[in-house]
This record gives structure tokens, C-alpha cells and sequence, in this order.
């Protein structure tokens, strides 16, 4: 590797073609012709079909289940209730791989939230599934329902402590302060709503077992599996070969999967469980809704003197789930002092998860608009006063960052935009029909992960070549940039590698989810590919049968698939013609990124459990993307709309492997965003925590219409500290921001400032 | 989804025989009875599929009115030249509706008769009391979420909102519904909300077609619908104008759409306009007696205000004064 301070701006000089190359996605075709198969595109012979059923309590006990009818249905094979839905097994611990703590209940008879799944129909088709599962009489002993966290008895929540932070005297250097703003922030519940809804299908051969499933972490699924099964790890197969969207949602195995298997075990044929559009709403949790409040001191010059939070968010009544609220906050600026807490306020939901940026989102979102809000008030430029408090190192940790070019993003972002000519004060631009128009900025960071994984290189005696890892491909681009690495390594064009993910039987791959897939695996096959071409150069220096046997020849060199002598294409032989003339069928090298010395026990452990996540770089410097976000808004003031007219985004994301499908990651956050600016947001019954819009319909997610031109660029240099080939993450950077840009370029507009999501018509016109 | 029957009727009297039978109803392009029977919100024994009676999807010119068969696809009918020509609204509020793929399957008579989107109305597992499901049970919708929700012509009874877009057009206009047994005026066409019954056709009637006069107020209809989001969602105030300046003086046909329980006439607004010359004042005095008999809830009182400056615009502009 040449030292990367040497390097010029987005140079990826390490000698590779491929990689860092704008590749069209190799999957693209297949998905669309509809030919890639999705998991509950498996259609085994002897397929039964399951449903879920929800409750419809807030919260309270089942009492009975009159099944009667249901069993008489036509079609129907099987019914699981509260009562009489065999025990699962205790799968150890997701977070470190310790002994689980108790049976898994399917269908507990105690009811937490609204929605919660009661029972299951298990049928000959899925219609009469469903048509069954609407003849259960289900009792209910309803409970005291608390809704959300906007309900009058949700109480204070409690304190979680462990993410508290106490920086400095905030409170002290906050009175001394020259500029101080206080507001508080709120973002709703938001949901993943993935095209492809979760599903799985199941099957037993003996005591092994097959769920096809869509999975961001296959082998922590399977892990989960063989738990409640009480089978070896190696005796589950899980295969994801699509994912039709994740966003964090699709992590662990959950209840579906768990029914899907038990019911085919129970029948001893293929069972599929599809999750509805509506049962996504309940079947796993979405983003928790957050509530902070900030105050910023800064002096004269607008410097940054103290910040202190005090934040909530909501959980379930069962899991301490935290949606970090100072992720961003801690790390954003260079500010001495700062004081934070946050607490869990217990509801009756489905356990919020995971959903792209967790924590980073509602962090930036009222951090990003707090400091709006001091620029106003100090009457500084945005841009400016974000770069005077710029950070040349982690405020929180000390460490020095591997690289920050946010700095770049914004200068740059600026220019491009135009930002210089944006008049200062609110409501002094109009569009031609005479509605405001407003330009807002706001920037974004995402810190990163790593994680350990294995990757497997295969050569047959026809001269194909297969990657091979149990990591999967969300719809991100893996198998793309997996051929360009291997590509670049071996000595071989991209489309002569063929990818194989999502099949836990290959070498185990890590976690995608925190955005970190793409850097450790690029790294993995890269040094697999590596190891392929020494082991085939070796082979054809010395043996039996190699035209380059004897030659004298210290070394080969691999070019387009052919070997040859260095400096001499002319005697090239291809790879499927050395393996015939030495009698080999096929060469396989797997690479892992283990410490050495670890047992396969810790192997096992630390590729199933969030256990196996550590910082980059051993933790000696600090890692993250950063980006920022310039934004055109128009508003008419009479009817509360927002349309958002245009978007320039910088990145730094490090060295970008596929330039193209990072770009439209970057897009695809940027459109979410505006969606959670001004549409998203789950609206929840006030008596019994119904998710009363839980469909496409209601659920307001961008269309295409609402989304405008989108400018992004990149200001990556590569970062061989964040990972082996340079690049950081990627994937979930992209939404950070937009929503507090599109409210600071409302503010800019309109003079309003909104600080609760969405920013919907209701909300502009309940203050205008 | 209940099991049920399936008739797929050659002649309108085979259609009438069936939906004659309790528990029957009419299934044309099948996006709104097929979606609640799945949720369980309906429950029918048997469906009765129009789709395939002969000549009723024309659209026809006929004696100075516009003539749209009752099986035209929403689609079509955007696109048809009499519509765009001779009632621009019409194409404008089914362009507005719906999304690409419905408006290709949805048929005019059955964008009609569509039901409303609350949330309680669609959910029958949860919420027993909806006196539209079930009369007399109640509302659920009181207390609970209700920012899409009715503020005109909601009693205790109903508020559920009308979601539709053309017939709020069809209203401004005047629209006769043609059934196989009579003529009814769009605006008399849907039943007070609550009272347990949707519209005041019998169970066996079968609209054939709607019509308005092509006259000068239809050729300068216009739509203006406003939404949080631009594509595929229902109106959260919606407004239909039919501007006639061929007189002494304009003649305006109003209508209101997203916040009323069924497709809303404002006479009282249509009377401060005719009154005098359509000023700038005028039409501000028009419009703040839209909503003087709203009644709202906390989470839709925006759209007392919302309704009456759009209605403001849509006249501005309808009149060349914005």
C-alpha cells in the first residue's frame, strides 16, 4: 500500500482497475427481468402456507382462543394459539453469545403492545390461512394502556446512564455564554417499510433445517434458529440471496420465522409465513420516537462554549432499547463543554429497532437545527459558523480522526449551490408566483464499525471464478463491488467472477447493518484474490505439467485471466488451461480477518453476536463518514406546503469502491430524508397504540414527485485507518441531515422555525 | 378475507338478479372492494363482476352534454379529448387521484361510490363501533386519530371524510348519475353519513353512466387539490370551480373535496358571489363563509383555514385576479 497522505484528492492508486470504477450493478439485469429470486420466491414441493394473526388490545392477557371453526376451515392444517404452541428453546444471547435466559413463547398470553401476534393459521394456500384465521374468537382481559410518548401518563421515562456524558462544566460555561439558544426537538416513530415485506420459507430434512429468508446478518439468524430449535449451528442453512430493502429492520430472526419452522417441523412439509404490509407495522419495531432538549452557549465569534441535552425516547415496556440521542451531538463540533442525558420513556409498542443512522438522525436533527437557530441569532452564516467550530479531533474521545474532510463537503457544497448569494435574513426570497422560497444547510456524520468476517475464492477447471461469502447484498451493490475487488487482485475482468452471497453455508460474513459490510468485505476478497493469484502463480512455476515449469521464471503475472511471464504477454496462458495441464479441478483459498489464535468457539461467537463489533483501526483513531447538505425549499405560506426544489450533498466517505452505486446510496438516504422531513411518521392511537396508518397508502413515503434534482459529490480521499481498502461507510450517511436542512430552508423561507416532524401541512398552518 | 362467491354477470339483468341477493355487491375495476374485503372491513358473499356488460364504457357528446359510460377507466376518460375539450376538470381530478396503476384498473362508477379511508371504518377486527359498517354502533373515530377526518357535514354519528376527487368535480358541475332505473344528481347520490347506508340506490340498481352539460362553466372548470404529498395521496382540501363569464356577470359553481363526508356543495358561497362583481373582497368574504359550519378536532382544525385560502386561490385564479 503507498502511504496514503501522499495521495491526491480521490486517488485510489493501490494499482486498481476495477475497484473505484462506476460499474453498473452485476444483479441489475436479473432483478430487472424479474429472474433474481427473493425468498418467499421459493416455492418447495408441498409448500403449506402460514399466516400471523395480531391482536387487538393495547395491551392486557389473552384469555382464550375459541379455534373450533378455524379448524374445520377448509384447507387448514394446523393452528398455534397462546395455549398450544409447542416451547422453543433459549438461543444465547445476540448481544455477547452468554446462555439465553428463558424459552422462547411464541404467542405469549400477555399482550404488550397493539398488534402483538396472538396466533397463527397454518392452511393448504394462503387464502385459506387468512380466511380461517378470521374465525378465531379471541378473548381478551384488556390492561391500562400507556400509547406513546406523547401520552399524558407515559411519565418522565428513566434514566439510561450509559450513554450520559459529562464534559466540562456545560452548565456553567452555558451562563457565561454571549449567544444562547434553547429549543426542543421531536421526531416520530418512523418505520422501515422495505418493499419487500419479511417473509420466510421453511423446510426439515431430518434435523436439519432451510429458511429462505430475507436477512441482513445470516449467520447471527441462524444462530437464533438453532436455539429455539435445539439444533447445531451448522445444522441450519438460512439463505438470503435478495434483499428488497432492509434499512435495519430485517437484523435477528423474529416470530414469522420462528412459525415458518416450528410448523414445518410439526408437519414435516415446507411451510411459508409472509408478514403483511399492515403486520410490518407490529411485527418488528421501527425508529424510536425521540424528544430533546438542547441549549448552546457560543461566544461572540460564535465559537461553541457549551451544549447541554436532555433527551427521550420511547421504548417498548419490555427491552431498554436506546436511540442514541447525542451520537451526533458529542461528536459534531469542537465545543469544550457538554452535559447530556437521556431517558427511556416505556410504552406500550413493539421494541423500536435499528433504522438506517439510528441514533445519528435524531441526533443531527436537532443539533443541526439548534445551530441554525444560533446562526440566526448571532448572526453569522451557517456555513460559517459550522466551520469556525469545525473539530480536528474526536471532542469526545480525543482521538484523532483517521480523516474528516466535512470541512471540504462544506466549502465546496457552498460553492456549488451558490450559497454566497443568499440574503441573510428570512422571508427575502420569492420564486417568480410569488411563494418563498429558502436555502438551508445542515451537516451529517456517521461513525463507524467494523467487524471480523471470512472470505472464500474458488477456481474450477473451466476457469470460472466464484466469491464466496455468507454476507449478503441488500440492493446496496455487494455483488458488484465483490467482483470489482476480486477482479482487481486476481488479474481478471469483473464480469469474469461470479459472486455467491446470502447462503450461511459459505464462509461466514459480517454484519450489513452500521454501514460497514462493504469495507471489511472488499478487504477480505481482496486478500483472498490475492492469496488465489500467488497460490496459481506458484502452481504454475512448479508443477508437473505447467508450460512454466522450469522456466527460470521467479515470478508470473495474471492479466485478464491469462498467465504469463512478466513483461511478456505473448507466451499467456489462460487459468482453465493451467489447471487442465497440471490435473487440478479446483483451487479454493478462504481469508478471515480473525486475530490470530482465535478458537473456532470465538469465531463462532463473535461472527453471531453484536459481540464481534469493535472500533476501526484498534481504536487508535477515531472513524467516521461526514456529509453536508444544501437545500432549496419552496413554501406556500397560505397552504403549508413544502416542495423541496433542489439538493446539493457533499460526502466524505473515504475512498468510494463503485463511485456509481455510492452515489445512489447517497441519493436513496437523501430521499428518505425528505421523506422524514415532511411526511413520515406513524400515527398512534391514543387509546390503544394502534398504528391507525399502517399501510403504503397512509404511510406517506416520497414519490417520485416529490423528490427533485439531486446533486452529490464526493470529498473522500482514501482512508486505509477506516479500512483495509480505503473506503467508510457508506449506506446509511446519506439521510443524516436532510431533515434539519429542509427545516433550517423552511426557517429561511418562512421565518418559522418547526422543530417537530414531520413538517406537514398541519404542521406549518397550526402556527400561520 | 371471507370465503365468497363469484359471478361474473353476461347481461345487466343477470347483474340486477344477483345483486338482488343479500350479501351481493357489484365489482367493476376491483380497487376499493377487493382491498376492504381482504381487510375484513366488508364481508361479502358474493361478488357480482360488471366489468364485462357490453357498452357502458363509452364517453359520447349527446344533445349538449357530456356522456361518460359507468365501466370507463379512470385512465381513459383523463385522456379522452370530448373531457379534456369540453370539462378540463374531470381529466385534471382523475390525473390527480389515485395512483397510475389504479387509475388503469378503476372504473368511473366505481371511483364514485368509494369508500372512505378512516382508519376505524377499515379496521372491523379492532374497532367494533362504526355506524357505517354497522349502524348504531357508534364511532370510534371520537378520540381517536383524525387529521384526515370531516369537518363538514361530521355529526357524532360520522366523519368519516368522502376521499374522492371527481366527483367532487362532478358536483361543482351538476352531474346527473344515470342508473338502470333513473336519473339522480350527483349531490343527492350519497346517503347523510352514519345512516348506515353509503348511497340512496337500491341494492340491485347499477349506475350506467354519468353526465354534465357542456356548457360554459364546465369548459372552464378547474381543479385545484392540495395534499402533503404530490402523487398517490388523498386531497386534505380540494377544491372544484365551474366559472361561467359568458353572462351579466360570473356564474360560479363551487365544490369542496377532503373535508367533507360526502362531495360538498357551498351555496352559501356560490350567494356572495353572485351578489356583485367578483372582487378581490368579494371572494375573501366568499371564501370565510366556507367553513362557517365546520366543526373540527384538534388534529384537523387546520383544515378550517386550509379550506378557506384555497378556495380563495382556486377563485383567484379561476378569475385571473391571483
Amino acid at each position: 500500500m503507498t502511504d496514503p497522505t501522499k495521495r491526491k484528492h480521490g486517488d485510489a492508486s493501490d494499482g486498481a482497475l476495477h475497484l473505484g470504477s462506476p460499474l453498473a450493478r452485476v444483479d441489475g439485469d436479473r432483478k430487472v427481468r424479474g429472474e433474481a429470486a427473493y425468498a418467499l420466491d421459493a416455492a418447495p414441493a408441498g409448500l403449506a402456507h402460514g399466516v400471523l394473526v395480531r391482536g387487538t388490545i393495547g395491551a392486557g392477557t389473552v384469555l382464550s382462543v375459541d379455534a373450533a371453526s378455524a379448524r374445520q376451515s377448509p384447507g387448514v392444517l394446523m393452528v398455534f394459539t397462546p395455549f398450544d404452541t409447542p416451547v422453543l428453546g433459549a438461543p444465547d444471547s445476540f448481544l455477547d453469545g452468554t446462555p439465553g435466559e428463558g424459552p422462547f413463547h411464541v404467542f405469549p398470553a400477555s399482550i404488550l403492545h397493539w398488534g402483538q401476534a396472538v396466533a397463527a393459521v397454518i392452511a393448504e394456500t394462503r387464502q385459506q390461512a387468512e380466511t380461517a384465521a378470521a374465525l378465531l374468537r379471541i378473548d381478551y382481559a384488556p390492561g391500562d394502556v400507556v400509547p406513546s410518548i406523547l401520552s399524558k401518563d407515559a411519565g418522565p421515562g428513566v434514566p439510561v446512564g450509559a450513554v450520559d456524558i459529562d464534559r466540562g462544566d456545560a452548565e456553567a460555561a452555558l451562563a457565561g455564554s454571549v449567544f444562547r439558544v434553547e429549543a426542543t426537538y421531536e421526531t416520530p416513530r418512523e418505520y422501515h417499510v422495505p418493499i419487500e415485506p419479511h417473509g420466510a420459507v421453511a423446510w426439515w430434512e431430518g434435523d436439519r433445517l432451510t429458511v429462505r429468508e430475507p436477512s441482513q446478518w445470516i449467520d447471527a439468524m441462524a444462530r437464533t434458529y438453532a436455539g429455539w430449535f435445539g439444533i447445531p449451528f451448522e445444522n441450519v442453512r438460512l439463505i438470503s440471496h435478495f434483499v428488497g430493502g432492509g434499512f435495519g429492520s430485517k437484523v435477528t430472526a423474529m416470530t414469522h420465522g420462528a412459525v415458518a419452522a416450528l410448523a414445518a417441523r410439526e408437519l414435516g412439509r415446507p411451510v411459508k409465513v409472509a408478514v403483511t404490509r399492515a403486520q410490518n407495522f407490529t411485527a418488528h419495531g421501527g425508529r424510536a420516537a425521540t424528544r430533546q432538549t438542547l441549549r448552546l452557549g457560543a461566544d461572540a465569534d460564535g465559537r461553541l462554549k457549551a451544549i447541554v441535552q436532555d433527551g427521550e425516547s420511547e421504548t417498548s415496556v419490555f427491552v431498554p432499547f436506546v436511540e442514541q440521542l447525542n451520537a451526533a451531538t458529542s461528536v459534531m463540533y469542537d465545543v469544550p463543554n457538554l452535559r447530556s442525558r437521556q431517558r427511556l420513556v416505556h410504552v406500550n409498542t413493539v421494541t423500536p429497532a435499528h433504522m438506517r443512522a439510528p441514533g445519528k438522525h435524531p441526533s443531527a436533527f436537532g443539533l443541526e437545527s439548534a445551530i441554525d437557530e444560533l446562526a440566526h441569532l448571532a448572526g453569522i452564516d451557517p456555513v460559517e459558523l459550522r466551520l469556525r467550530n469545525e473539530a480536528g479531533f474526536n471532542p469526545q474521545t480525543g482521538q484523532p480522526w483517521s480523516s474528516r474532510r466535512l470541512r471540504e463537503a462544506l466549502v465546496e457544497g457552498a460553492r456549488r449551490f451558490g450559497w454566497k448569494d443568499r440574503p441573510a435574513a428570512p422571508r427575502s426570497m420569492r420564486d417568480a408566483d410569488g411563494a418563498f422560497l429558502g436555502w438551508g444547510v445542515a451537516a451529517g456524520l456517521f461513525p463507524a464499525l467494523d467487524h471480523f468476517g471470512e472470505a472464500g475464492l474458488r477456481v474450477d477447471a473451466d476457469g470460472s471464478i466464484e466469491v464466496l461469502s455468507a454476507g449478503i447484498d441488500m440492493g446496496t451493490g455487494t455483488y458488484t463491488i465483490l467482483a470489482q475487488a476480486a477482479a482487481d487482485a486476481l488479474g481478471v475482468l469483473p464480469g469474469d467472477v461470479t459472486v455467491r452471497l446470502g447462503d450461511s453455508e459459505l464462509p461466514s460474513g459480517p454484519l450489513a447493518g452500521n454501514s460497514l459490510l462493504a469495507g471489511v468485505m472488499t478487504g477480505l476478497v481482496h486478500k483472498a484474490a490475492a492469496a488465489m493469484r500467488e497460490t496459481i502463480i506458484g502452481l504454475a512455476l512448479t508443477e508437473q505439467g505447467s508450460p512454466f515449469r522450469g522456466s527460470e521464471l521467479n515470478t508470473l503475472d495474471i492479466t485478464r485471466g491469462r498467465i504469463h511471464p512478466t513483461l511478456d504477454e505473448g507466451r499467456a496462458v489462460p487459468i482453465a488451461d493451467l489447471l487442465k495441464a497440471i490435473g487440478r479441478d479446483r483451487i479454493e483459498r478462504i481469508e478471515d480477518n480473525f486475530p490470530a489464535g482465535t478458537s473456532a468457539q470465538e469465531r463462532h461467537r463473535i461472527m453471531t453476536t453484536v459481540a464481534g463489533l469493535r472500533p476501526p483501526d484498534g481504536g487508535v483513531s477515531s472513524v467516521a463518514s461526514w456529509c453536508a447538505h444544501f437545500v432549496e425549499v419552496k413554501v406556500d405560506e397560505d397552504f403549508g406546503t413544502v416542495r423541496v426544489r433542489r439538493v446539493v450533498s457533499g460526502f466524505d466517505c473515504g475512498r468510494l469502491y463503485n463511485p456509481h452505486l455510492a452515489a445512489s446510496q447517497f441519493r436513496g438516504g437523501i430521499v428518505m430524508g425528505i421523506g422524514q422531513a415532511l411526511l413520515e411518521g406513524g400515527r398512534v392511537d391514543p387509546r390503544d397504540g394502534r398504528i391507525v396508518n399502517d399501510n403504503l397508502g397512509d404511510y406517506l413515503i416520497p414519490t417520485n414527485a416529490d423528490i427533485p434534482d439531486i446533486e452529490v459529490f464526493s470529498v473522500g480521499e482514501p482512508d486505509f485507518r477506516a479500512a483495509p481498502m480505503g473506503g467508510k461507510p457508506v449506506g446509511e450517511i446519506g439521510i443524516v441531515g436532510v431533515a434539519p436542512a429542509i427545516c433550517n430552508a423552511v426557517f429561511h423561507a418562512t421565518g418559522q422555525r418547526i422543530r417537530r416532524l414531520p413538517l406537514d401541512i398541519a404542521a406549518l398552518l397550526s402556527t400561520n | 378475507m371471507n370465503r365468497l362467491a363469484y359471478l361474473r354477470a353476461s347481461s345487466l339483468e343477470e347483474a340486477k338478479q344477483a345483486l338482488a341477493l343479500p350479501g351481493s355487491i357489484a365489482l367493476a375495476g376491483g380497487t376499493t372492494v377487493v382491498d376492504l374485503a381482504k381487510l375484513g372491513a366488508m364481508k361479502p358473499d358474493l361478488l357480482v363482476d360488471i366489468g364485462g356488460l357490453a357498452g357502458l364504457d363509452a364517453v359520447r357528446v349527446d344533445a349538449g352534454r357530456l356522456h361518460i359510460g359507468a365501466l370507463a377507466r379512470m385512465a381513459d376518460v383523463s385522456r379522452n379529448a370530448d373531457v379534456l375539450r369540453l370539462a378540463p376538470a374531470i381529466a385534471e381530478s382523475i390525473e390527480r387521484a389515485a395512483s397510475g396503476q389504479i387509475r388503469n384498473m378503476a372504473t368511473i362508477g366505481g371511483n364514485i361510490l368509494q369508500r372512505t379511508r378512516c382508519a376505524y371504518f377499515r379496521d372491523a377486527s379492532t374497532y367494533a363501533a362504526c355506524n357505517r359498517r354497522t349502524p348504531g354502533s357508534g364511532c370510534a373515530a371520537i378520540g381517536g386519530v383524525t387529521p384526515n377526518h370531516a369537518i363538514l357535514g361530521a355529526t357524532d354519528a360520522c366523519m368519516a371524510t368522502y376521499p374522492g376527487d371527481l366527483a367532487i368535480v362532478l358536483a361543482a358541475l351538476d352531474a346527473t348519475v344515470h342508473t338502470d332505473m333513473r336519473d339522480v344528481a350527483l349531490v343527492d347520490l350519497f346517503a347523510e353519513a352514519g345512516s348506515g347506508r353509503e348511497t340512496v340506490l337500491a341494492d340491485d340498481e347499477i349506475i350506467t353512466a354519468v353526465s354534465v352539460a357542456a356548457d360554459a362553466g364546465a369548459a372552464r372548470s378547474s381543479y385545484l387539490k392540495l395534499r402533503d404529498r404530490q402523487s398517490y395521496e388523498f386531497a386534505a382540501v380540494s377544491v372544484a370551480l365551474a366559472v361561467d363569464l359568458t353572462g351579466n356577470g360570473p356564474q360560479i359553481r363551487v365544490a369542496v373535496g377532503g373535508v367533507a363526508t360526502k362531495p360538498w356543495r357551498l351555496p352559501s358561497v356560490e350567494a356572495v358571489l353572485r351578489a356583485g362583481p367578483p372582487t378581490r373582497a368579494r371572494i375573501a368574504e366568499a371564501a370565510a363563509t366556507a367553513a362557517g359550519d365546520a366543526r373540527s378536532t384538534p388534529d384537523n382544525h387546520f383544515k378550517i383555514r386550509l379550506l378557506t385560502r384555497t378556495l380563495e386561490r382556486a377563485l383567484l385564479t379561476a378569475l385571473d385576479l391571483s
